[in-house]
């Protein structure tokens, strides 16, 4: 499939992002036909008899097709950029057979879409997907059922098209959606019996739909959690400690009061400076004489890879084949290596930002987040007070890459809210940003690996520190492996980290596709082979082994061992249900250690896409943000303090260093949509190291690869 | 305070404010323009970027000191009648952005470009949007819609 298809032209439909409200849903579901549809998230698929039992609030998805036609989606899912408010509709229109322009959505609303855990780990297609589909093709079969006995015809002879029933045999006999529905008030659950449409037979899923945001972001007119302005509103700017593990001693908040119109909030140990202008609260916030006692934390980023290996937790053992002493045994040539990864921010352009407002006893929050249902529980926890009482709003976010998952902002605002009677926003300064976000924890990976006298992989031993199991999984031959994890994104000691950390796209992937697919370079170039052949022998997966070869055929991939001077590398992953192969061609500076990407390939195969354009968008971005973590991005801090607070000292990827991006998605009509937002970030790390050491000979084993240790690699 | 007057996306203001606040600020909170984000706050990011007498300025480090008889124009005095921009066209036409956070900031700067170099070479554009972060990845894109603009315009469609 190429990329380059046309965009469709298709009027839009609407994306509701916050502009309805309960009435107006009262309105729109009161009659009509409404399908509720449940997803277990743990199979990722409907699991309708259970759905039906466990009472009428568990179901993810509604779809709702009104007396005029138009069907709406509510989805508690939210649109971080990723495009799934384009896409989804994609999915409700084609097996509803209407046009996608009649679809409108919903998304991301406590009050108005079921509940739903977040919008993370490329589950918005691949879980609610299937979901959403069987919704509207069980529609669809209600609807065909309901004509037919008007019509009185047999179901054999109906035929859908734009929303209207019409009968093959005698054209003129037809009746809409809107007309079945008229009047009446339908529901119905998914029995899980709804059978989906063919590959072939799509006309709206495969396309590119155009972006539904798209008008409203070139316009300025999307709006985000800090562009909504209640009147009467108060920004808050908090104070904060200097470190993490600093405690407050005292706070002398008088000069700060002294200013017009300012007042300050002390809610336990929450203070704040609140002023109808955010830049005359932040000067405001300045004045503010607070001592905290210094932080107990010792760590940098330099000192933090052994800490780590001291005090992570015990290793799990989370894959295990043969023996690897049998494999030492038939060992040729062994190779031991430890990979390394810094802290890494997600920093979205739009730092967390929320507004909250009380009225009558009900909390409304308007939040930047990705889980605006476990933010809606822990405000009523926080202000102790019913869940039904808080109402979560999501409007667009300006990013999220997993930093969006926890929202102490929301929680802010809703207290200061409460304690002012004022509506309050809280929106984070970039230092703020930097402070409390939940990094993509730092790695340490070790693998130690043998080949025998034919080349092939006899044994892989790897333990992994602080980056978890995601992308780990060995998809080549391996005969005798065991893989072992010491701490994660979540579920560490307290000690652990001197910060939080928390999921970051692909979370642990980024660290473990570098180490393992460096590590099969390193082979490869012990054994004299060239990469991708190298990876070939030791790969039976056909998917795979596909995968690869599209990569390499795209690229203008021609074999030679490592080091050939050309620049060229490869590396494979698999993450959320799709594979990747990555190749990419590089310079190095010699004298500087700069790394220049002149050009990625990345080659995917995500089983059906909905939406070539968007899928390719997601690609594309996914290998630009890799850049960042590979060749830049490295929180810095001593002693508890994140030294990094703006984009002056963290390095986030610019214009001058994105190369050329090509994107092939491979057609896999047999499989179901899989993830998109993650896989193809994961390869970034390796293929640029295992580009480097095709370019210079320099291994370089640790992320970020900044000209100094593209230089002292170099050294050896 | 002072009396600060000023052309807003073509018509004329008078505000009387601290005229060490920042133009962000001001046009956010105080004139309900929020189509130019905040990032930032310290001229790193370029998400705040607006028009300044036809430069592309950072309104996060830009007071309101500064903006005494001038010309502002910000996102929302882009689009003429319903009508797009060029370079909003080509934003939406080469899909340009993700989450959008970064796209007035960009659309802006490259605006900006495209009034004093209507032709860039593709490294001119490179160097003018050097400073404008985008997280979401869509710098590729965004290259592509500049150079689809900068051919609409220099063509003499507007
Ligand atoms: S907010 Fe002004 S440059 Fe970032
Ligand atoms: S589109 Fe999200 S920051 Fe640029």
């Amino acid at each position: 499939m190429n990329r380059e298809k046309d965009m469709m032209e298709v009027p839009e439909g609407r994306g509701f992002v916050q502009t309805m409200d309960r009435r107006d849903f009262l309105k729109l579901t009161g009659s009509g036909l409404l399908v509720l549809c449940s997803v277990d998230p743990l199979l990722g698929q409907s699991a309708p008899v259970a759905a039906t039992q466990r009472g009428a609030t568990d179901f993810n998805s509604f779809l709702h097709i009104g007396a005029d036609g138009r069907v709406t989606c509510l989805v508690g899912k939210v649109e971080l950029g990723q495009g799934v408010m384009t896409s989804l509709p994609q999915l409700a229109a084609e097996e509803l057979g209407v046009s996608l322009a009649s679809v409108d959505i919903v998304m991301g609303d406590t009050d108005l879409c079921p509940t739903d855990r977040g919008t993370f780990g490329s589950l918005s297609i691949r879980m609610l997907g299937p979901t959403l589909r069987a919704a509207a093709a069980e529609a669809r079969a209600v609807l065909v059922q309901m004509a037919a006995e008007q019509l009185k015809l047999p179901i054999t002879d109906l035929e859908v098209r734009n929303g209207v029933v019409s009968s093959k045999s005698a054209p003129s006999k037809h009746i809409s959606y809107g007309e079945l529905t008229a009047g009446k008030r339908i529901e119905r659950r998914l029995d899980g019996q709804a059978v989906l449409k063919k590959v072939g037979a799509f006309t709206i899923m495969g396309q590119s739909a155009p972006r539904r945001d798209a008008l409203e972001k070139v316009t300025g007119k999307a709006k985000y959690a800090g562009d909504i302005a209640p009147s009467g509103a108060l920004y808050a700017c908090i104070l904060r400690p200097p470190s993490h593990g600093a405690k407050l001693l005292r706070a002398d908040t008088s000069s700060a009061e002294a200013l017009p119109g300012v007042r300050v909030v002390r809610d336990g140990e929450l203070i704040a400076v609140l002023h109808p202008h955010r830049d005359e609260a932040t000067r405001a916030l300045a004045l503010i004489k607070a001592m905290y006692s210094p932080s107990p934390s010792r760590l940098t980023h330099e000192t933090i890879f052994e800490h780590l290996k001291k005090v992570a937790p015990e290793a799990r053992a989370t894959g295990s084949r043969g023996s690897l002493a049998d494999g030492e045994k038939a060992a040729a040539q062994i190779v031991e290596q430890t990979y390394l990864k810094g802290y890494v921010a997600h920093a979205p352009i739009e730092t967390h930002s929320a507004i909250a407002m009380v009225e009558q006893g009900k909390v409304t929050v308007w939040a930047g987040t990705q889980t605006p249902f476990p933010l809606k529980t822990q405000i009523a926890r926080a202000l102790n007070i019913a869940p039904e009482k808080v109402r979560v709003i999501t409007p667009y976010v300006g990013g999220g890459f997993g930093g969006k998952s926890a929202s102490m902002q929301g929680i802010e605002a809703a207290r200061l809210a409460m304690a002012t009677g004022k509506p309050v926003r809280v929106v984070w300064s970039r230092e703020e940003e930097f402070f409390f976000d939940t990094f993509d924890p730092a790695a340490v990976i070790q693998i130690r690996a043998g080949l025998d006298a034919a080349k092939r992989i006899v044994f892989w031993d790897n333990t992994i520190i602080g980056a978890g199991e995601r992308g780990s999984a060995l998809f080549y031959d391996v005969p005798n492996h065991r893989t072992a994890v010491r701490g994660g994104w979540n579920g560490n000691p307290a000690d652990m980290h001197p910060f939080a950390v928390g999921p970051w796209r692909a979370p642990g992937a980024n660290a473990n596709v570098f180490a393992r697919e460096s590590h099969m370079d390193v082979l490869a170039a012990k054994a004299g082979m060239d990469p991708v052949e190298f990876r070939l022998r030791n790969l039976t997966d056909a998917r795979m082994r596909r995968v690869l070869e599209a990569a390499a055929k795209n690229f203008g991939w021609s074999p030679k061992p490592a080091p050939s001077g050309r620049g060229f590398g490869v590396a494979c992953g698999d993450d959320a249900g799709t594979y990747v192969a990555t190749m990419a061609e590089v310079k190095v500076d010699k004298s500087t250690g700069k790394i220049q990407v002149v050009r990625v390939l990345c080659a995917q195969d995500m089983g059906i896409v909905v939406n070539p354009e968007g899928a390719a968008q997601q690609m594309e971005g996914c290998i630009t943000m890799g850049l960042g973590y590979t060749l830049s991005e490295e929180v810095q801090f001593k002693d508890g303090v994140v030294l990094d607070t703006n984009f002056g000292t963290y390095d986030l990827p610019r214009f001058s260093g994105v190369p050329r991006i090509e994107t092939v998605i491979l057609d896999s009509p047999d499989l179901a949509p899989q993830g998109g937002g993650e896989p193809a970030i994961v390869t970034t790390g390796a293929v640029l190291a295992n580009a480097v050491f095709d370019a210079v000979g320099a291994r370089v084993v640790q992320l970020p690869m900044t000209p100094a240790r593209v230089k002292s690699a170099m050294k050896g | 305070m002072r009396v600060i007057s000023f052309s807003l996306n073509g018509v004329d203001r008078k505000l009387t404010v601290d005229e060490t606040r920042t133009l962000l600020w001001v046009l956010r909170d105080d004139l309900g323009l929020t189509g130019t984000k905040f990032g930032c706050g310290e001229s790193v990011c370029g998400a705040c970027t607006v028009l300044l007498n036809n430069e592309a300025v950072r309104a996060c480090a830009t007071p309101m000191s500064a903006v005494e008889g001038k010309r502002v124009v910000t996102i929302e005095g882009l689009a003429h009648d319903e009508h797009l921009h060029p370079v909003q066209e080509a934003f939406v036409k080469h899909l340009g952005f993700q989450c959008g956070f970064c796209t007035s900031g960009m659309i802006m700067g490259a605006h900006a470009l495209l009034l004093k170099n209507p032709k860039p070479t593709r490294s001119q554009i490179i160097n003018e949007m050097e400073p404008h972060l985008c997280r979401c990845g869509a710098h590729v894109r965004i290259v592509q819609a500049i150079e689809s603009a900068s051919a609409v315009i220099a063509g003499g469609a507007r």
